[in-house]
């Protein structure tokens, strides 16, 4: 198997992390050759307006796209679309695609992502039932929105709960079922999980917590209810998916890269492969701000960070600082903003009144500021992040109080050692 | 057709078509120009398009909003005639803008 095609650089996968790449590798005037293999037939596009704005019909597919179509016929960079890479032959330093052509590298950047977790009950894959991950998911369900009569949502993170605003701007009565006893569990605290638990109620959305999903059932190939394991019977003629991300690592997995959850990689996103890196949200990585742990995150800054990261790698320029992690939702008139990890936080500080719409939690480790939690407060959110950044040890009392700026705070002298400290 | 110049911290100058409509955002990142990263698509979240505006354009613009000015609060080196350039629509009375990427 000896490829036709060879390249200095391929990329597969054209998300945020590979387009970020292979669009930094030219500004950094990058003379050797780069392929960017995206699996999906769309040109690349930003996917977080799916379950957003593209899904209410307020954004286009030109508004979506990372670049207009004639960015990409006179780019250096090479566009193959509707490639979906399926091995990967590290020996032989090619990926094959699905259709069986070899593609040559010299160096390999997996920025392949994830696909949307399936649910693993009877009738998962009616028609009707549906995930929102790739434009096509979102196609599918705008093309059902105007006759749907009542929408389930499975899952209470944010994708369900994006879609679930969506849908009841555009008046459709939706039901969200999650399994947990709170939303958002997974990514936030007790305290801003009531709170959109309040938003949405009132929002109209009938919300089911602590309440699994045991099948859908259908008539003539089309789902028609959700059965919860609470015994009740939910009508629906439109279901989402929203259980979270599966990474794309199989390939890797495969020939034999150490896989966990997600590829492995270093500080460098270099896998345990030779001249194969690995960013985004397939890529388990150590990230200084859990304290060194391997972790992997699935969000749009991870991503670009990362392609940054690699680009530094291939071109041989010096790597900067890990950036800190932040992640937004617009749901309603919300705009929800989180910057840091919230793992290991050992106190929770909240400024402003809930009540109000706008407020923002602060969260502790020791003293130090490691993630904040806005809503509707973004002067904290940019102001914070920079605390975050550094980790710097906070009165608790003046955090909470919001007439105090965030960048007015000062830094506590630390007892403790300095390391991860601002210079 | 209209312009629009970006130029670097080393004066390098870059002329590229406006188009009217796209934010300068689009337009820097459309054309590949160096330092505007664009992390998140124009929702004032990040800072990653930071420009300043030459004096001489400064006052032909919307004046900055409160997020907007928030974040400018937070970008490396701020100055007065800082912006973030996805907030920025070009207009075609606009030809001959002139914005500076700070790196």
């Amino acid at each position: 198997m000896n490829p036709q095609r060879v390249y200095d650089v391929v990329v597969v996968g054209a998300g945020h992390g590979g387009v970020h790449l292979a669009t930094s590798l030219v500004k950094s005037g990058y003379a050797g050759s780069v392929a960017l293999l995206g699996a999906e037939l769309a040109a690349p596009y930003e996917r977080p307006p799916l379950s957003k704005g593209y899904l209410l019909g307020a954004e286009t597919f030109d508004d979506i796209a990372f670049r207009p179509a004639t960015y990409w016929a006179t780019s250096p960079v090479e566009l193959l679309l509707g490639r979906r890479v399926t091995r990967v032959l590290p020996e032989r330093r090619c990926v094959v695609t699905a259709d069986g052509e070899p593609i040559g590298y010299r160096r390999l950047v997996w920025a392949a992502g994830g696909r949307a977790r399936e649910l693993p009950v009877p009738g998962q894959h009616l028609a009707g039932v549906h995930s929102v991950r790739t434009l096509a998911d979102a196609n599918a369900v705008r093309a059902e929105l105007s006759t749907a009569r009542a929408a389930v949502v499975i899952g209470g993170g944010y994708i369900g709960l994006e879609t679930a605003a969506a849908f009841r701007k555009l008046g459709v009565a939706v039901t969200v079922v999650e399994q947990q006893p709170r939303l958002l569990a997974r990514v936030t605290s007790p305290v801003v999980s009531a709170h959109f638990l309040r938003l949405h109620r009132a929002a109209g959305v009938d919300v089911r917590l602590g309440a699994g999903v045991t099948e859908l059932r259908g008539t003539g190939g089309r789902v028609r209810s959700v059965a919860l394991t609470t015994g009740e019977e939910l009508p629906a003629d439109l279901v989402i998916v929203g259980v979270g991300l599966v990474p794309n690592i199989e390939p890797l997995a495969a020939a034999g890269l150490a896989c966990g959850n997600g590829v492995e990689v270093d500080e460098r996103c270099r896998t345990t492969a030779p001249d194969i890196s690995a960013i985004g949200d397939c890529a388990s990585h150590p990230n200084r701000f859990a304290a060194g742990a391997r972790i992997r995150l699935e969000c749009v800054q991870n991503a670009t960070e990362h392609a940054r990261i690699a680009a530094a790698d291939i071109l041989g320029t010096p790597q900067q600082h890990g950036a800190v992690p932040w992640f937004w939702s617009n749901q309603y008139d919300v705009k929800f903003k989180t910057a840091g990890l919230l793992t290991g936080y050992d106190r929770d500080v909240v400024r402003g009144d809930p009540d109000s719409g706008a407020f923002t939690v602060g969260y502790l480790r020791d003293g130090r500021l490691v993630a904040l939690d806005c809503v509707n407060t973004a002067a904290d959110f940019s102001q914070g992040r920079l605390l975050v950044e550094r980790g710097v040890a906070v009165d608790p009392h003046l955090l909470a109080d919001p007439t105090h700026p965030l960048r007015t705070l000062p830094p506590i002298p630390d007892r403790r050692s300095a390391r991860g400290a601002a210079p | 057709m209209s312009t629009i110049t970006f130029i670097d911290l080393r004066g390098v100058e870059r002329k590229v078509d406006g188009v009217d409509g796209q934010s300068v955002m689009q337009l820097a990142v459309n054309n590949d120009i160096p330092g505007i990263d664009a992390e998140c698509g124009g929702e004032m979240n990040c800072g990653t398009c930071h420009v300043y505006v030459d004096p001489a354009w400064a006052d032909r613009l919307p004046e900055r909003s409160h997020d907007e000015a928030d974040m400018i609060d937070v970008v490396d080196g701020p100055r007065p005639t800082s912006r973030l350039s996805c907030q920025l629509v070009f207009r075609d009375d606009l030809d001959g803008l002139r914005v500076t990427v700070p790196q």
